[in-house]
């Protein structure tokens, strides 16, 4: 009986409105979130799966062996390896493309390498120019490995007690 | 330089001194309108928890120039089955009259272009030309967006429009006169004198009524992005699309100059006569133009804060609230302001 009357005399002072207006009021006035992107970034995990790397044993020598197990595993099937037998009788690739297009990012290839050779870095800005220059070749893989070596290796340590 | 002066011819003088007072009018006006697309995105942001925009010169105080340059420098389509003519016709005649509304406003005691005794009378006849911008242009592009969104805007002012000039119908009985400069007169001696009080239901209902006359959220059903694209706009580009935008937002401004007139004392200071003689801050206190910008600039700030605030009304709930609601309102606070007014009760009779 009462709470029809009620409800009018509400709607008729806009007093639901005037409750929205404060909302919108008070966070005017309240620290804003923005991270201004160029100047200020967001904290990125040990585990953030950026631009791909091949690394190497502190000796030099490359870690991959072409057991192709990340080629097997790739959803996206972007990673194309082709191997021969090197001259001291290892196995090793003469090709190792990563079709960056085609990736997905999941970082299968990085958990499926049983020598800890393909990793997935926190490098998220970069960009193509040509057609081509999205496939990542061995070369390419390597030299941004040995340029973020201590980089990739401090995440992996950083991660390592929890896996 | 006074020779020169002088040896014109009387009426040509006369040109002159009016062209040069539309000037000194029109060219705060525009900046004012820039600069409340930038603090637009601003507020808005700030409400939303996020910076807006600050990168353009130094905290984005460039940004409405950058705009401004891009939107000149854009190609201007004309649609191939559009009616050329009525499409740039359209945008003119949207700015038109939101601009020459300015006529009649006064800034100050005096300052006034054109101090006609049916001001209010004119100001309602301008803003309701403007509604023939957005239908000419819904027309004319010949889009079915477009089409759409004209015949809504124009229901909708078409319904606004009523509760507005019943509005207004309550402010010149209380006032007595059609002239802004008397109306704000009329309202001398203090907060409580003006007219927010004595007509609070009507302040509320010209306040909104006007929201939807400029087509601003939550009644920018005209626009409705999130079902007929961009509304009435949809074809245009470049700087015929900035000419609707300006129009927007000087009819912005026009509002919330009258409301700041009509019920909020236009340059009268909300503090006492007596204060107006203390050293120092007396001038401030006194009435004065500040005042009179002032308010307007917190109506133009409650246009946005709204904008922040309401999700935009359904359709038939816009038309409910015009014809159901503001109307009927409105008729019965005439009737009884009838009947204060001739009972000669203060302060509904002045």
């Amino acid at each position: 009986m009462l709470a029809p009357i009620k409800n009018f005399f509400q709607t008729f002072m806009l007093l639901e409105l005037f409750r929205g207006l404060r909302v919108t009021g008070y966070r005017l006035f309240t620290r804003k979130f923005t991270i201004q992107y160029p100047e200020e970034k967001a904290p990125i995990s040990p585990r953030f799966r950026g631009l791909h790397a091949l690394r190497r044993y502190p000796n030099g020598e490359e870690r991959c062996i072409a057991c192709k197990l990340c080629e097997a595993v790739c959803p996206a099937l972007a990673i194309t390896i082709e191997s021969e037998e090197r001259a001291d009788g290892t196995r090793r690739t003469t090709r190792y493309d990563i079709d960056l297009f085609k990736c997905i990012y999941c970082g299968f290839c990085e958990e499926a390498c049983p020598v800890d050779s393909i990793v997935e870095t926190h490098i998220y800005e970069y960009h193509f120019e040509r057609r081509g220059e999205q496939i990542m070749t061995k070369e390419k893989l390597l030299a941004i490995g040995d340029r973020y070596e201590a980089e990739i290796a401090a995440a992996k340590a950083a991660d390592a007690p929890y896996r | 330089m006074t020779e020169l002066w002088t040896s014109l011819p009387e009426d040509l003088r006369t040109v002159v001194v009016i062209l040069l007072k539309i000037v000194a009018v029109l060219v705060p006006l525009m900046t004012a309108v820039a600069y409340t697309t930038f603090a637009e995105r601003k507020i808005i942001g700030y409400m939303q928890v996020r910076l807006g925009p600050n990168r353009v010169g130094p905290k984005g105080w460039l940004q409405p120039i950058a705009d401004a340059l891009k939107l000149l420098f854009k190609e201007v389509v004309v649609p191939t089955q559009s009616d050329r003519y009525l499409f740039f016709i359209a945008p003119i005649l949207s700015l038109g009259p939101s601009l020459a509304a300015w006529a009649v406003i006064p800034f100050n005691d005096g300052w006034v272009l054109a101090d006609i005794d049916a001001g209010l009378l004119y100001v309602l006849a301008l803003t309701s030309v403007g509604v023939y911008g957005i239908i000419i242009a819904g027309w004319a592009s010949n889009s079915k967006y477009a089409l759409l969104g004209a015949m809504r805007s124009a229901a909708q002012i078409v319904a606004y429009e009523i509760a507005m000039g019943f509005a207004l119908v309550c402010v010149l009985m209380a006032a007595g006169s059609l002239n802004l400069g008397d109306i704000v007169r009329g309202q001398q001696g203090g907060l409580l004198h003006w007219y927010w009080l004595p007509l609070l239901p009507i302040f509320g209902v010209y306040f909104i009524s006007g929201v939807a006359e400029t087509n601003r959220a939550p009644f920018d059903v005209a626009e409705g992005e999130s079902e007929i694209v961009a509304g009435f706009h949809v074809e245009y580009s470049g700087m015929a699309f900035a000419v609707f935008f300006l129009a927007e937002y000087a009819n912005m401004i026009l509002i919330s100059a009258l409301t700041a007139l009509m019920f909020w004392g236009g340059w009268l200071s909300p503090f006492p006569e007596s204060w107006s003689h203390w050293p120092m801050v007396g001038g401030v206190l006194d009435d004065g133009l500040h005042w009179f910008l002032l308010k307007t600039a917190f109506f133009l700030f409650c246009f946005l804060w709204f904008r922040a605030t309401f999700p935009r009304y359904r359709y038939d709930q816009i038309m409910r609230l015009g014809w159901k609601v503001f109307i009927p309102v409105t008729l019965v606070w005439i009737f009884l302001e009838g009947v204060a007014v001739a009972l000669k009760i203060e302060p509904w009779f002045a």
